[in-house]
């Protein structure tokens, strides 16, 4: 318990290395919800195109 | 090998091979971060003036170092585009402005986080390391707004890569500052000689190493996701989506 205390720091430690986790995990999964956004987008528009010709 | 850079402009290639590269960067990314963090956290000793809030270091340090290397990244993308007219490139700094305002907006997090038990203050208005990285943010902030403004893709490339230009006097500005200034902020630690023993360096920059690595996997997914959108009108994009594999 001393170690997660961190002195009289552990809310600052703990809260920056939480936030580090928040930030690279919502990077990541909006750079995959883009991807899978834009792809499905030009799915459907050439497939629209495709039943139209 | 400049056949392969060469190679590597070509949009259907680098969306080909950028599937391929980015696992490769984001899973040793992710084991040094893990390991890194496990150091700073539990192995490296307490620093005897700070304490155990010096630990903050080792997610402070490496977020501020890629807001700015994001940045120089997005600027000569943008350089290079404007001379070179490569289509490549404009995407890739499309594909780094998030991902750095990301990392700035955590390195001031975290910095101020950092601030209150050591300076007595979340924020200080006159420091020149914490306004410089706050105007980065606006910066990062500015390039996207302007990119979303103006629909024809290729004026928004020339227009937001004039402005990743001269924000690098900002970019020079945060590095400095801290050497050219009376800052709370303490200077030059990580490469200068004597200011951080060995033992509290090498996890740090395992930790700087594991996150440029999973930076560069972020950065080849945004880029493989510009490309895309950007070619979304030509044969290979077409082919690609319509044959009965897919191209996820």
């Amino acid at each position: 318990m001393d170690g997660l205390a961190m002195g009289d720091y552990g809310a600052y430690v703990w809260s920056c290395y939480a936030l580090t986790l928040v930030i690279v995990v919502f990077l990541s999964w909006r750079a995959r919800l883009r991807h899978k956004t834009v792809y499905r987008d030009i799915e459907v528009r050439l497939k629209a195109l495709e039943d139209r010709e | 090998m400049w056949k392969w850079f060469h190679q590597l402009a070509s949009p259907p290639y680098f969306y080909r091979i950028s599937n391929i590269l980015a696992p490769w960067l984001a899973v040793p990314g992710l084991v040094l971060i893990a390991y890194g963090a496990w150091q700073g956290l539990f192995v490296v000793p307490m620093d005897y003036q700070q304490g155990d809030a010096f630990r903050i270091i080792y997610v402070h340090v490496p977020a501020a170092y890629l807001s700015m290397m994001a940045y120089m990244i997005m600027a000569t993308s943008g350089a290079i585009g404007l001379i070179w007219r490569i289509k490549l490139s404009h995407a890739v700094a499309a594909a780094a402005a998030p991902i750095g305002a990301g990392f700035t907006f955590l390195a001031l997090c975290t910095g101020s986080i950092w601030g209150k038990p050591m300076w007595g203050t979340w924020w200080e208005w006159g420091d020149p390391r914490m306004m410089s990285e706050l105007i980065l943010l606006f910066l990062y902030f500015g390039y996207m707004a302007l990119r979303g403004a103006i629909d024809d893709t290729n004026k928004a490339d020339k227009a937001s890569a004039v402005l990743a230009l001269v924000g690098i006097v900002n970019v020079v500005i945060v590095h400095f500052s801290v050497e050219w200034w009376s800052s709370l902020h303490q200077g030059q630690t990580v490469f200068k000689k004597g200011t951080m023993d060995a033992d509290m360096r090498i996890p740090l920059l395992i930790m700087v190493l594991g996150f440029t690595l999973l930076f560069g996997a972020m950065l080849l997914r945004r880029i493989r996701t510009e490309v895309l959108y950007r070619e979304r009108r030509t044969r290979w994009v077409r082919e690609m989506i319509l044959s009965p594999e897919g191209g996820a």
